[in-house]
């Protein structure tokens, strides 16, 4: 399979779902089965990604990159040709979203056979799913920066169309309004930073700016400035991947078809940030990095406090979504970036497990979504339960599980980070999200499987999902195990996934700008600059580590140390799990009560929603209030004011018309008529008279012009 | 012994150009007036014969005279054509109710 084959069909792959939801959403409405064409599309994008990415994992080490010009400013005054290309890049990282995206994706469309049926938009919803499909595989295939906010931008429209599928319900389309604004907020810092980028390099492509970054050519030749445009682009990820402080939509985004969260609200579209941070970093500075991993880390434990007291199945699970995204960015900002895109793997598919998992769940029990309500079903959907156990263990890193290695990385990698720069702050706040995320998915497994059913009706009619529900579910809590990643199940490093597929790729920022530990030895640097030819051709391949001796060797030593440390927080966390939920032996009423103002806290979400509520959307309110006041007031009384002022010379010039103009005309027309009505009478008809008239206006004549 | 003199004539010409005047007015008959219209042009001539036996005029008053004479003929039968023109369409010639274009 040559290269331009593979190029050839990644298009392929990419418009085949644009093809399926054109195709349906135009058909929908006459044929009832047109959601089988949609499926037959997912179907053959599935498998062509497959193909490609067995390709391009087995025989490509190093990117294919196709390019052409979309379109071309000449004669820019101040800089010449200005060119924005399209192109596709595949690389280790494309190849591996490809999998995941489609796999994901598929499974949800088989999932959402069954789970959807009924609905009256049936067709429309997989319409919707495909042109998700396609947007995120726009972002996974591009390699520029313009693409990649285009698309952005499209899996954020379809993000809303989906939140708001069922729009009847209030709270849906309220939710669907929020996720798009907010996410809003975060594109906005992301375009300022491409434009920084694009003003100073001119071109959107992400090798080519590295390119320039690493031949010394910095933003406004100012480091600052390439922090900024790091941030900045990291601000689109904000969004996407709901990180604090815009984390607020995601929860709310549960209002959407429970196959559609798994789907783009925890499995892909969420992951989209984290992807974007990857493609960004090699030109991330130090301090954006500590911004970042500041962010992430701050994320995921606030996203942990208050998934513990949600009573809400999704929203348990909503939270646990942005508390593992937080890892994930928190990861990138510590520079444990293979590790990094390692759990955006495993949390896709062991998170679409627990969400299907509890699609399954709320199919089953009708549209129920509270545990309080629920208990004991693990009898009556033991396929269900089994998957959801496997999902639960791997996000609370058991040994065995894929979730456990990647986190095991990520916690290393903030131990490292702690040691190496002195930021402790990090690795204490992930090791206590660890113990945190194991005590709350515990205690949703153990309230929704475990014990006595609470509500025995809804418990009597539950029944177990048919094979499309159940295979999707059975399929991706498979994937949960760690057999698919790395032989060795406690240590991912000598796994084909770390050791071959993804590595850390060459950082282009200037040396003074990195961290101490991502430093290259002098030697090398001089070798850099000296022959910038040599590194061009070097950079595009992801082989290099930048990683010094130090932190590698500090990461070592922080191997086995996180490695017991996260396995005892996770055993720590669950014994808590059982010992209140499932034993009783301690009263989860009295821990509630005694730490009431905490419980409060954690289960109003930390007001933040009521901060917003009260700052940003309450100044909102009353500014346009305050421009409604000055449009009803000001304008309009300016715009009336115009108007009566015409109004009033108008009626002046109307009276002067009638009055004036028209009393000239009439007067004339009366003066005539009076003439002519008094001078008629001497047209008598009679020769006579006018002969006298005649006769004494000559004598009159003669009178006045006597000539004596 | 009264000596005939310019007066005298202008006397009757006035006389006979008042005549004429009282004829076109006070007669209804389109011959009459008519009449009258001839009694002026006549009372003209001798004005015109009298100014030029007792001017210094020349006989160019004369010539008018002669040249009146003429015109007063030729107004005659254009006059008497117009009458019998009315006769045939108003079955009489009386001025009074000829007036078709009052108003």
């Amino acid at each position: 399979m040559t290269e331009s084959l593979l190029i050839t069909l990644s298009i392929v792959t990419l418009f085949l779902p644009l093809l399926g939801f054109a195709v349906v959403v135009l058909t929908g409405k006459k044929f009832s089965k047109m959601y089988l064409f949609e499926m037959l599309i997912i179907s053959a994008t599935l498998l062509i990604s497959l193909t490609i990415a067995f390709f391009k994992l087995s025989y490509y080490p190093h990117d294919i990159v196709a390019s052409l010009d979309w379109f071309k400013f000449s004669n820019v005054p101040g800089i010449g040709t200005l060119n924005f290309e399209i192109g596709v890049k595949i690389d280790n990282l494309t190849a591996l979203m490809l999998i995941v995206v489609n796999l994901i994706s598929f499974l949800v469309h088989l999932f959402s056979i069954e789970y959807m049926h009924g609905d009256p938009r049936y067709n429309r919803y997989f319409s919707y799913l495909g042109i998700f499909t396609f947007s995120m595989l726009g972002i996974v295939l591009t390699h520029n920066l313009l693409m990649m906010y285009i698309f952005w931008e499209l899996v954020g429209l379809s993000s809303y169309l989906l939140i708001g599928f069922w729009f009847e319900k209030k709270s849906a389309s309220d939710a669907s309004k929020k996720a798009f604004i907010v996410n809003r907020v975060g594109d906005i810092g992301m375009f300022a930073g491409i434009l920084i980028l694009f003003t100073n390099y001119h071109t959107f492509t992400f090798d080519k700016i590295f390119e320039q970054i690493s031949m010394g050519h910095l933003p406004f030749n100012s480091p600052a400035w390439l922090t900024a445009a790091g941030i900045l682009v990291f601000m689109g990820a904000v969004g996407k991947s709901a990180q604090f402080p815009l984390h607020v939509w995601l929860p709310d985004a549960m209002e959407g078809p429970t196959p559609v969260s798994a789907l783009i609200h925890a499995a892909t579209m969420v992951a989209a940030g984290v992807y974007l941070v990857v493609r960004i970093f090699a030109m991330l500075t130090a301090d954006a990095m500590t911004v970042i991993a500041i962010i992430g880390a701050v994320t995921s434990f606030i996203a942990a406090t208050i998934a513990l007291t949600q009573n809400d199945i999704k929203k348990v699970l909503a939270y646990s979504t942005v508390s593992q995204l937080g890892y994930m960015i928190m990861a990138l900002g510590v520079g444990a970036y293979s590790f990094a895109f390692f759990h955006l793997v495993t949390h896709a598919f062991f998170k679409a497990c627990l969400f299907l998992g509890s699609g399954s769940v709320i199919h089953a029990m009708h549209h129920e979504q509270d545990i309080r309500n629920m208990g004991g079903l693990r009898k009556k959907l033991p396929i269900t339960y089994y998957t959801f156990l496997i999902s639960t263990l791997a996000i609370s890193g058991i040994p065995f599980t894929s979730g456990f290695l990647s986190k095991d990385g990520i916690l290393a990698g903030t131990l490292t980070f702690g040691k190496l720069t002195g930021y402790w702050f990090i690795p204490a706040l992930g090791f206590l999200v660890a113990l945190l995320t194991a005590f709350y998915m515990f205690r949703l497994v153990i309230l929704t499987f475990h014990g006595e059913p609470r509500d025995h009706h809804k418990y009597d009619h539950a029944h177990e999902s048919p094979f499309v529900m159940a295979a999707p579910l059975v399929i991706l809590a498979t994937l949960s195990i760690f057999i698919w990643y790395t032989p060795n199940p406690v240590g991912a490093d000598q796994g084909w996934f770390l050791s071959k597929w993804v590595k850390t790729p060459h950082t282009v920022v200037p040396q003074n700008q990195r961290f101490n530990f991502m430093k290259t030895e002098e030697k090398t640097a001089a070798a850099e600059t000296s022959e910038p030819a040599l590194h061009e051709a070097e950079a595009p391949v992801h082989g290099e580590i930048t990683h010094s001796e130090m932190y590698t060797e500090a990461m070592h030593a922080s191997h086995y140390p996180a490695m017991f440390l996260s396995i005892a927080m996770a055993g720590l966390g669950i014994l808590f799990a059982f010992l209140i939920y499932q034993w009783k032996k301690i009263s989860a009423d009295m821990l509630e009560e005694k730490l009431r103002p905490l419980h409060k806290f954690s289960l109003n979400k930390w007001y933040i929603d009521e901060l917003y509520d009260a700052t940003w959307i309450a100044g909102t309110l009353a500014f346009s209030k305050m421009l409604y006041w000055i449009d009803s007031v000001i304008i309009d009384g300016a715009v009336n004011g115009a108007a009566t002022v015409t109004r009033f010379v108008s009626r002046l010039s109307g009276l002067f018309d009638t009055f004036v103009v028209d009393g000239f005309v009439n007067f004339t027309a009366f003066l005539s008529g009076f003439i002519g009505l008094n001078f008629k009478k001497l047209q008598t008809g009679k020769v006579q008279t006018y002969v006298i008239f005649v006769v004494f206006a000559i004598i009159i004549i003669m009178l006045v012009f006597k000539p004596y | 012994m009264l000596q005939v003199g310019l007066t005298h004539f202008l006397v009757i010409g006035a006389i006979l150009f008042s005549l004429g005047i009282y004829g076109i007015i006070t007669r209804k008959n389109a011959v009459m007036v008519l009449m009258g219209v001839e009694l002026i042009l006549n009372a003209a001539n001798i004005n015109f014969v009298a100014f030029s036996r007792y001017g210094n005029f020349g006989l160019n008053g004369q010539i008018a005279a002669l040249f009146v004479i003429v015109l007063a003929a030729a107004e005659a039968a254009i006059a008497l054509a117009i009458v019998l023109n009315i006769y045939k369409t108003y079955s009489n010639v009386n001025v009074d109710e000829i007036s078709n274009l009052k108003e």
